[in-house]
């Protein structure tokens, strides 16, 4: 799965990357603290971590959201200074425009930067929505869609613009079970597809082992990045693969890494 | 279930019924309450002598009407110029920190003084004394709007701009394609309190300083000891509102298609 031409797009590179917020007594508590590490492309690369270890601020730095305060980013070398169409973010909650038909939402990234004409727009858009089972909805508000609809025009959304990574940050959290299962799946099938490099957010130990590549696991500062774990499970996989031996060696193996460190107190 | 039995679940008619229900009710209470001598109540007249002097000499009366048109007018004119005024210094605010900084402050010390307050100096400074009521009932809807828009601008998610953003909208089209629309429901609601305001503004404005209109003529009932004027300018003051009420609900239902298809 490496790169040797070096032909895949998404390579992104941080270097003693450091951000920090003004906390509650007006002291600066820094959330990531001189964090280096790389992402190869064409993975799926799953960074993972307890709630507040920062894994959403490193997803919003890449994204350009938020500028750091010390460190670079590069992806493909060129640096990061901003938001840009190279790197679309799929949202904890859904960032869906209510006031936008489905289609409306989808097409909306093609037609405000003029690449295409509204008609080819519309086409792309519901090829992609056919593909995505949401092609009788194409005229609906995403008021009027369940959660995981929601998730799969956000990724249609993201799609046409052809982003060279996408940035997913919890994206099924709050599904639940089962649409989270199938949508996982449905990302496992894009991801096997295209080999579009991905950054993927999670908190459940569950979803990164059976989508990754590697495992990033993701502590509060100054540990920042505590291990990688590289997932080698077959491609493509389907939920099965979680039932298999090697899958129960590696889930073991990461809650090693994971608690490790970690005391329980009774 | 049958298909008559969830039709007539589902059928607003009962609801309708109960409304009916409750206004006749009210009337017959006000009877009663006239007939039976109930204390204050008894110097009012009954619905009925209301209704018979409303159409034996109201209802084809043109004054009377005037004194909607008149009414109306001025609300409308207020509404609209304090919609036209407000609504883009509450886009202002919410988007240019320097303006907000230098302005607000003072914008917000004025805003606490009741509109009839504004009487005296309105009168004084505008020429004529319609224009001060209209600028009165101007007064009355502004600070409302400015305050709900400058708050829609605010809490418009991060992520719906980030998101613009990412897709490469210019800082127009993020304006008007997303900032515009995330405020809707706030201007909306600026709209709802702000036609409701305004009501209550023209008609104690028209009390003081006019000689014409609803609040006028609910006055010269009281000042002339008929009580049927009185009640009738009260129950016209009362339909004159919720009557643009409802328009100005019908208006924020076309603004906001998403929100009528849940």
């Amino acid at each position: 799965m490496s790169d040797p031409a070096g032909q895949l797009k998404g390579h992104i590179r941080v270097d003693g990357l450091t951000r920090g917020f003004l906390g509650p007594d007006a002291q600066p508590v820094s959330v990531i603290e001189d964090l280096s590490v790389e992402f190869e492309p064409g993975l799926l690369n799953v960074v993972m971590g307890q709630s507040g270890c920062g894994k959403s601020t490193l997803a919003y730095l890449l994204a350009g959201y938020l500028a750091p305060d010390a460190g670079s980013m590069t992806i493909d070398r060129r640096p990061i200074t901003g938001p840009g169409e190279d790197r679309i973010m799929v949202f904890q909650e859904t960032a869906l425009w209510p006031w936008m038909s489905v289609t409306n939402n989808v097409i909306f990234g093609p037609l405000v930067r003029n690449a295409i004409s509204r008609q080819e727009a519309k086409v792309r858009a519901e090829e992609l929505l056919e593909r995505f089972g949401l092609i009788d909805f194409k005229d609906k508000y995403p008021g009027q869609l369940s959660g995981g609809m929601k998730r799969r025009a956000e990724i249609a959304q993201a799609l046409i613009n052809s982003p060279d990574i996408m940035i997913l940050d919890e994206p099924f959290r709050g599904l639940d079970v089962m649409t989270r299962e199938l949508l996982q799946e449905y990302y496992l099938k894009l991801f096997e597809d295209s080999r579009l490099s991905t950054l993927f957010i999670t908190s459940e130990l569950e979803e990164a082992l059976f989508l990754a590549d590697r495992i990033y696991v993701m502590a509060e500062p100054p540990d920042n990045i505590t291990s990688v774990i590289e997932i080698d499970l077959p491609r493509p996989r389907t939920i099965d693969v979680t039932t298999t031996t090697q899958y129960l060696k590696l889930k073991q193996e990461a809650m090693h890494h994971l608690y490790a460190g970690l005391e329980v107190s009774a | 279930m049958t298909k008559a039995a969830l039709m007539k679940r589902l059928s607003p008619s009962r609801i309708r019924w109960r409304g009916v229900t409750s206004v006749i009710a009210f009337f017959v209470l006000w009877h009663l309450a006239v007939v039976l001598g109930v204390s204050g109540i008894s110097e009012l007249p009954t619905p009925v002598e209301t209704l018979a002097t409303f159409f034996g000499e109201y209802i084809a009366d043109n004054d009377y009407w005037q004194s909607w048109a008149v009414s109306f007018q001025r609300v409308l004119a207020g509404f609209i110029i304090a919609q036209l005024l407000g609504i883009p210094l509450g886009l202002v605010f919410g988007t240019n920190r320097r303006f907000r900084e230098m302005f607000f402050p003072v914008f917000e010390l004025m805003r606490p003084i009741p509109p009839l307050a504004w009487v005296p100096v309105s009168i004084l400074f505008w020429p004529t004394n319609e224009s001060s009521i209209i600028f009165i009932t101007f007064i009355g809807a502004f600070f409302v709007i400015v305050i709900n828009v400058y708050d829609g601008v605010r809490s418009i998610r991060n992520e719906h701009m980030w998101l613009a953003q990412s897709l490469g909208a210019s800082r127009l089209s993020i304006f008007r394609r997303i900032m515009l629309p995330s405020v809707i429901p706030s201007i909306a609601v600026g709209m709802t309190l702000g036609i409701a305001i305004t009501w209550n503004v023209v008609i104690a404005a028209e009390m003081i300083s006019s000689d014409s209109g609803l609040g006028r003529m609910t006055w010269e009932g009281y000042v002339s000891s008929t009580p049927e004027v009185v009640l009738i300018g009260m129950i016209s003051i009362g339909l004159a509102g919720y009557l643009s009420s409802v328009v100005v609900e019908w208006i924020e239902r076309r603004m906001m298609p998403w929100k009528e298809t849940r």
